[in-house]
């Protein structure tokens, strides 16, 4: 049973049927999945979701799809919690954590939006999906085409962290390593999704695709007990999680499981990358592409597809944007991880310094609701860090050593418990 | 001076199916111009009425997108190619 009525123009509302369509064919305008909204109110109810399993698919009336679900199912409804001691850190009351860097099986929130993706491909009838990336999508797309048993490209730029490569490579996709920024992967991904007969997730089936990363939303919305923050903080590199995350708390208010409690939105981006942020900061819904220059490579995105509703969906929420600088992003990962235990990769440090940022401002309160967006893992971003964290303390196997060379550390000490 | 211009596919249908013209001009603004004689009703599609390039058009001259260049007065010369490409990342439209 599926509740999706077609794909509509967000520019023109031109409708279209539920096929193989990225932009409008009249005005370009960017393509956007209709439900049937009364039909989901009718059936969905917050109690029907206590019995449903723990997974990105337990909102499946509000996914694009038309039959079960065939790919992902043990992906999604990732840890939420209250980060107590970074809160005490940050200065603010209530700060809490949705935690994608340990999403099933790719540690990334990637997994929302390929789980989807691929769902609708096979039943579109494709049997080759691919995407253009940076990094992360396309180890999702490796992983979940590898157990669908679709054959897999992945295109991503050339100078991708290792750690990133090796976990598309593991599952032997065809990775390509194009020379150039993600931007012009991007386009060359546009372009050749023209010529061959595959299902570029992120291009030509990203109306569907994108619908993904609404279960983001939906679990921060049902993890706080129905509710919806006072503030959310959001890495941004095409836009795309900000405007879904604002579509998954206004269709639960559609639908009637969301009270009307306005959330703003904030936009984090690195000072290296950050047309999205720039946008926001001239209140401007022009994003000018930039040429990237940042570690945080997952959000070097310098010509942001969905920058243009990202912005809007900011500044309509009343929300802001910060861009911070790669040392402080650093300094963000490293903070997360010794207050929360949290290893994230760069564009969660790139979120945690902006929401850092931003409460020092004062634009973020701090006696208000509060949630992070950590969206990827830090083990696949070792390379910034490697002569940032200092060295293990190297010593022989004896008792004498241990205590010789950690001297100053144990003095004091006592060796009885 | 003929320049290769690459067509997106829900542009296709004024250009005979074709996803690849050729067309003369020194600029981008020219090249869309004479583009508009070969095809008529193209330009309308990739400018607004004022002439300025859509929202959600993006133009690329030899792979670089002319927003780094000088716009639609980027110079363009005999073996270029250019591509229009829909901006919400694609250009395919219906690929199948």
């Amino acid at each position: 049973m599926s509740y999706v009525v077609g794909l509509k123009c967000r520019e023109c509302g031109r409708l279209y049927p539920k096929e193989v369509l990225n932009v409008c064919e009249y005005c370009f305008g960017s393509i956007e999945v209709d439900y049937d909204y009364d039909a989901i109110q009718r059936t969905l109810s917050r109690a029907a979701f206590a019995s449903r399993p723990k997974s990105l698919w337990r909102y499946r009336e509000l996914l694009p799809i038309e039959g079960e679900p065939t790919v992902g199912l043990s992906s999604g409804f990732t840890p939420f919690f209250r980060a107590e001691r970074l809160a005490d850190t940050l200065g603010v009351r209530e700060l809490y954590i949705k935690d994608d860097s340990v999403s099933h099986p790719t540690l990334s929130f990637k997994d929302r939006v390929v789980s989807v993706a691929l769902t609708r491909a096979k039943e579109l009838g494709f049997d080759t999906v691919a995407c253009a990336s940076t990094g992360n999508l396309a180890n999702a797309v490796s992983s979940h085409a590898a157990r669908a048993g679709l054959k897999c490209y992945v295109f991503i730029p050339a100078d991708l962290e290792i750690g990133k490569v090796v976990a598309s490579l593991i599952y032997r996709p065809t990775v390509v390593a194009v020379e150039g920024t993600y931007d012009d992967v991007n386009r060359l991904c546009a372009e050749l999704s023209a010529r061959y007969p595959w299902a570029f997730v992120n291009v030509n089936i990203r109306p569907y695709y994108a619908e993904g990363s609404k279960t983001y939303g939906f679990e921060i919305a049902e993890q706080l007990g129905w509710c919806a923050p006072a503030h959310i903080v959001i890495p941004a590199a095409s836009g795309s999680l900000i405007t879904k995350i604002a579509k998954a708390f206004k269709e639960l208010r559609r639908i009637g499981l969301l009270a009307e409690s306005p959330t703003k939105l904030y936009a984090a981006q690195a000072a290296g990358c950050g047309p999205i942020a720039a946008a926001i900061h001239e209140r401007s819904d022009i994003v000018k592409p930039v040429k990237p220059n940042t570690i945080a490579k997952s959000l070097a995105i310098g010509n942001p597809a969905d920058g243009y509703y990202a912005t809007k969906a900011v500044l309509e929420s009343g929300g802001w944007a910060e861009a911070v600088s790669d040392d402080e992003l650093v300094e963000g990962m490293q903070l997360l991880a010794e207050t929360e235990g949290i290893f994230t990769e760069t564009a969660g440090g790139v979120t945690l310094a902006a929401a850092k940022k931003l409460i020092k401002q004062g634009v973020i309160p701090r006696d208000e609701s509060i949630v992070l967006c950590i969206t990827g893992n830090g083990l696949k971003t070792q390379e910034p860090l490697v002569n940032r964290l200092g060295q293990a303390v190297r010593i022989k196997p004896t008792i004498a050593s241990f205590e010789s060379t950690l001297a100053g550390q144990l003095a004091g000490a006592s060796t009885k418990r | 001076m003929p320049v290769t211009v690459r067509i997106p596919t829900p542009l296709q249908r004024l250009t005979n199916g074709q996803d690849e013209v050729t067309c003369d001009g020194k600029t981008v603004a020219e090249l869309l111009g004479d583009l508009e004689q070969r095809y008529p009703g193209i330009k309308e599609r990739i400018c607004d009425p004022q002439g300025k390039l859509r929202r959600f058009v993006n133009v690329f001259v030899n792979e670089e997108d002319i927003r780094f260049l000088q716009g639609d007065q980027t110079g363009v010369k005999d073996g270029d190619e250019v591509s229009i490409i829909p901006a919400i990342a694609g250009g395919s439209g219906v690929a199948k």
